[in-house]
């Protein structure tokens, strides 16, 4: 059976065609859900794309995490499903408290739009599993607040869990840790700041992002062990 | 009663402030000397109805930890009037 993908799409995404694309074109099935939704569908994966979610006034994110779908996506994570939040979507993550931190203007005042390296340093999350540890991904990033941050206590944490899974090869935003996508402590709920569905076509120079939702994929059908 | 309430949204100390610092780098250019510890924060204006300011005061506070301040990297201060 084919995966099930449920994108939220938020007044101002602008990115959830290009992850409905994306996953279409490695087997799964899709459905976009309107944020205004109360509840999912059946589905194996939440995705919260990339854009400008309620035109991220206050703070990106803020008034996001209080669209009524968030309730369910609260359910969802809490009852082990994966969530996975690229870009905006990890702002959103972070805002709603489903991922540690916030993130921050980029260091150097810059809205950073360029392909970036990306070195895998935890190989065993549902996102990073079909790749090999210390291997380099080329992922494109595309943000102004991307510039993660957290107390140096829960990172400290953070770190002996492995639960900063992709670093910068080549730290473009100040992140703390040179964190470029991390995972909850239960590892169903992923934030990154790079968009993984702009690189899964060879015509968009890098298929490197497939790795990435192929390892999501792989982690739905088969679940990894308990450890 | 209405009561006017002004939150001072800051970054905390000791979290980077990059508008704060492009200030500080733009301000000698224009010939100001001796500026430092430039911050930039928010300053949020609201009304609403409450029976007495200590109650005005907790309902903006709360509002503050819910939406209006981001606990983990800012800092706010509330002025009810």
């Amino acid at each position: 059976m084919s995966a099930r993908v449920a994108i939220v799409v938020f007044p101002g995404s602008n990115c959830e065609i290009d992850c409905r694309r994306a996953f279409n074109s490695l087997g799964a099935e899709t459905t976009m859900v309107w944020h205004a939704e109360k509840s999912l569908p059946e589905t194996d994966l939440v995705v919260l794309p990339g854009g400008f979610a309620h035109g991220d006034y206050l703070r990106t994110g803020a008034i996001a995490r209080f669209s009524p779908i968030m309730e369910s996506v609260h359910a969802h994570a809490g009852d082990g499903g994966y969530v996975i939040g690229i870009c905006n979507g990890f702002q959103v993550l972070c805002e709603a408290g489903l991922l540690p931190g916030a993130l921050r203007k980029n260091a150097g005042l810059k809205f950073l739009c360029k392909w970036v390296d990306l070195r895998v340093d935890d190989s065993t999350s549902p996102l990073t599993r079909r790749a090999e540890q210390g291997r380099v991904l080329k992922v494109p990033i595309n943000h102004f607040e991307g510039n993660w941050y957290c107390e140096p206590d829960v990172l400290e944490s953070m770190r002996s869990r492995g639960q900063i899974v992709l670093r910068y090869v080549d730290n473009p935003n100040g992140s703390l840790d040179d964190a470029a996508c991390i995972v909850n402590e239960a590892r169903n709920v992923m934030g990154l700041m790079p968009h993984p569905e702009r690189a899964c076509d060879v015509l968009l120079g890098s298929t490197d992002g497939a790795v990435l939702f192929e390892s999501i994929l792989d982690s739905i059908a088969v679940p990894a062990a308990a450890t | 009663m209405n009561y006017s309430a002004r939150v001072n949204v800051m970054l905390k100390d000791g979290i980077a402030d990059p508008q704060g610092q492009t200030i500080e780098r733009a301000l000698p250019a224009l010939g100001y000397a001796g500026i430092e510890d430039v911050r930039v924060g928010k300053l949020i204006e609201l009304t609403l109805d409450a029976p007495d300011p200590q109650e005005a005061r907790r309902r903006v506070l709360e509002m503050c930890e819910k939406l209006l301040a981001n606990p983990v990297i800012e800092s706010y201060e509330v002025t009810i009037q």
